[in-house]
């Protein structure tokens, strides 16, 4: 491909090695250990569902109990396994004698290995093929009804009760949304467990759950035949129960999640350790379903400042890349992230904000990048608001992002009203369509400001790359490389869920799902 | 639609300002301008614009205008629409409570703690309850500040901990006693349903049954705070929109000191 920025592709090929190495010692940590998140993950993936009568979760109860009788190590699926060879049972009635107490599956007498993996294996391959259906008619519907072109126009409900944003998320597909997000309540991605059930109460959101999801998804599919166009749907697989969302929105149908370790770290405070291990299983069911993961690194720039930091961006864009790739994830299914948030007042803030859009659409060229409209210096004032979307609408068709979260006027305001979504759409569509092919006409001056800018970026990249490969990446983060916030590696929330694998333990999915 | 592009009304109004029965300003003293959006759940059409311009009437509005209308989505109609106010305030006897501290700059917040404390106030912020976002006390808080003021971790007698987000206000608490806090700064960015007062009034709550209210002084911050509400939910003070780490550090320095003198 030839660059419009005259980037250096051969430092490109030098920051990615970088990266695939410090993935890779990462990945050595992972492959040793689960979590109850995973744990939780593979006994809804066996078909287990629903709650007891003080609304917990059965995979809850599962975990819990294996935990509590210290043998969480050897993973659900032995133990489930083993009482389906011993008992007969389903997993779902495995799980409810366990919730009622009639059942003990850790003193039951231990199968042998090949009856263990027999009993097993038509219930992964019934899971197996229930994700694959529902990606199939996924691929269906595009083909048939169509899709959107990129930039997709991504927009937010947050009404609190799933009914309500439905309403919403109708208006929004017919005004020309292409995504529809589901915005989670306040404090969800804390909760070590998935709430049920469909849900009306939320706190600038509204709870994942994977009736809320087959709410949403079956009333887009609805309006998606009407506007002739498939419109997708979008949660958050973050927080502490990221493989679990993952996997019920694999069952659901959703489109497009947001799926990232780090920002949990940064910005959840969630223990680094725990959510690796969460992020690896998650991104391998995502990759499976065809659902296309977000990463969070425009929040870095939320906290830190956007034209110091920009190369942080990139870095963690390279190192998520990596991730991603060692979970099996395909380069068209990763929508890494970025953002416009300069301060409006910077002389040629704009200049700068283009140039490292094009640097990362030339980057990255098959991922559907997230682009992120300004927050940070959205002020109350939306008149300016609405321009200063504007601009970012103009970086966004002119560099051919793949995603476009559409900012509204009343960012910092209040969750958008139906109108101020309709005046977002509106300001996105006349831009894209009459600046539809800028990008094509435009290539940037050679040392000129645009490919200096993106020049300096790539290799100040560069160096924080070299130095996160030293150091590690837990180690990175305790020294707080990433906007400006520093963890611990044993600190934040959920690490007593992290636990060595044991000698019996068993996740056939792994490889199934990656394919191997 | 709209009445024209030049309006033709006669402007037979008094155009002299009068603080006693202050309207709004288009163009002219007195006319009492405004204009207005909103959604209103019917379909468009003739009775969807009447039905705006009588809601505008019913809110006080004299010649009620749409300038324009534009149907959403199948029954909600969102409405442009300007009108002339029919109400007036008296500017001269309004009374809004208000921080009393002079705004000092970061030197000579130092200086003034120096001089008058002698040892530097240690000052504890978060954004408490379920709200995780730190936009607002890391604007306050963070050594980078925010438009150009420095956050209280590069004051020189300022020992500032930011505790982040999603911070309980138990655990707020127990850093305070731990950290033997002057001051505590609770910043609530999140506003729906009025979760930021419930958790606002919790903390204070605490506070008292801990026996701490009285030791420190309790500042509340984020863009639907204010300090007439901070001071209705127990707070010694609030600030609100456009407000940086100078603000707040001068009203600490100069609380400290007046509580001290008592």
């Amino acid at each position: 491909m030839q660059s419009k920025l005259g980037l250096d592709f051969k430092r490109v090929e030098h920051a990615r090695s970088l990266a695939a190495s410090i993935a890779s010692s990462v990945q050595t940590f992972v492959d040793e250990y689960t979590t109850v998140a995973v744990e939780r993950t593979l006994c809804r993936l066996l078909g287990i569902d629903g709650i007891d009568s003080n609304e917990v979760p059965l995979p809850n109860i599962i975990v819990d109990e294996l935990k509590d009788k210290g043998v969480l190590s050897q993973g659900s699926i032995f133990y489930i396994a083993n009482t389906i060879v011993q008992t007969g049972f389903t997993p779902q009635e495995i799980a409810e004698k366990v919730s009622d107490g009639s059942l003990d599956i850790t003193k039951l007498p231990i199968s042998n290995e090949k009856e263990i993996a027999a009993a097993i294996e038509p219930i992964v391959q019934s899971s197996i093929a229930r994700i694959t259906e529902r990606r199939n008619r996924r691929e269906e519907y595009i083909k048939n009804i169509g899709e959107g072109s990129k930039p997709y126009l991504y927009v937010i409900v947050a009404t609190g009760n799933i009914y309500e944003d439905v309403v919403q998320a109708e208006a929004a597909a017919r005004q020309g949304a292409d995504i529809i997000a589901v915005i989670r309540t306040t404090g969800q991605s804390l909760l070590d467990y998935v709430p049920y059930g469909a849900t009306t109460e939320g706190f600038g959101g509204t709870f994942a759950t994977q009736e809320n999801f087959r709410i949403m998804r079956s009333a887009l599919d609805k309006v998606g035949e009407e506007v002739g166009r498939y419109i997708r749907l979008c949660n958050y697989c973050s927080g502490l129960c990221m493989p679990e969302i993952a996997v019920m929105g694999a069952f659901e149908g959703l489109d497009v999640m947001l799926n990232d370790a780090l920002y949990g770290i940064l910005f959840r405070d969630i223990n680094m350790q725990r959510t690796m291990v969460d992020q690896y299983f998650s991104r391998i069911i995502n990759g499976f379903a065809g659902v296309i993961i977000n990463t969070g690194e425009d929040n870095y720039l939320t906290t830190a400042d956007a034209f110091e930091e920009a190369h942080t961006v990139l870095a963690s864009d390279f190192i998520n890349e990596q991730l991603a790739l060692l979970a099996g994830l395909p380069e068209e299914q990763m929508g890494l992230g970025h953002a416009f948030e300069m301060d409006p007042d910077q002389e040629n803030g704009f200049l700068y904000e283009l140039s490292q859009a094009q640097m990362i659409r030339e980057i990255f060229p098959k991922a559907p990048l997230k682009y992120m409209p300004p927050t940070k210096f959205m002020t109350g004032n939306i008149f300016k608001g609405h321009i200063q979307d504007a601009l970012f609408n103009i970086a966004g068709i002119w560099t051919q992002q793949g995603i476009q979260l559409l900012g509204m006027p009343t960012e910092a305001i209040h969750t958008p009203f139906m109108s101020d979504r309709y005046l977002s759409i509106e300001n996105a569509r006349y831009i894209f369509n009459n600046m539809k092919n800028l990008g094509d006409e435009v290539e940037f001056k050679e040392g000129g400001l645009i490919r200096n800018r993106a020049k300096d970026v790539l290799e100040n990249s560069i160096e924080t790359l070299s130095r996160i490969d030293q150091e590690g990446l837990f180690n990175a983060l305790e020294l707080g490389l990433f906007g400006d916030v520093k963890r611990a590696k044993n600190g934040g929330k959920g690490l007593a869920g992290v636990t060595a694998k044991g000698e019996n333990y068993l996740n056939p999915f792994i490889k199934l799902m990656k394919g191997e | 639609m709209s009445g024209g592009l030049y309006s033709m009304q006669s402007k037979e109004f008094d155009k002299t300002l009068d603080l006693t029965k202050v309207t709004p300003y288009g163009d002219t003293l007195n006319d009492g301008k405004v204009q207005l959006s909103f959604t209103l759940p019917v379909p468009a059409g003739a009775e969807a614009t009447e039905a705006a311009k009588q809601l505008l009437k019913k809110m006080g509005f004299d010649n009620p205008q749409v300038v324009f209308f534009k149907e959403l989505t199948p029954g909600y109609t969102f409405f442009n629409c300007y009108g002339n106010a029919t109400h007036s305030v008296d500017f001269t006897s309004i009374y809004v409570p208000k921080v009393e501290s002079d705004v000092m700059s970061m030197e000579e917040i130092d200086s003034y703690i120096k001089e008058n404390i002698g040892r530097p106030l240690v000052v504890i912020g978060a954004s408490t309850g379920t709200d995780a976002h730190t936009v607002g006390i890391d604007a306050i808080m963070n050594m980078k500040g925010y438009a150009g003021h420095f956050g209280l971790e590069r004051y020189e007698m300022i020992e500032a901990h930011n505790l982040g987000s999603q911070v309980l206000n138990e655990d707020f608490i127990a850093k305070a006693i731990e950290l033997k806090a002057d001051a505590l700064l609770v910043s609530q960015t999140v506003t729906q349903k009025d979760v930021h007062i419930q958790n606002m009034i919790e903390l204070v709550e605490l506070l008292e049954a801990e026996g701490l209210r009285d030791k420190v002084i309790l500042v509340s911050g984020g863009p639907r705070v204010s300090h007439e509400l901070a001071k209705e939910l127990g707070y010694d003070a609030g600030f609100g929109m456009n407000s940086y780490a100078d603000d707040v550090g001068s009203y600490i320095a100069q609380e400290f000191v007046r509580r001290a003198k008592k």
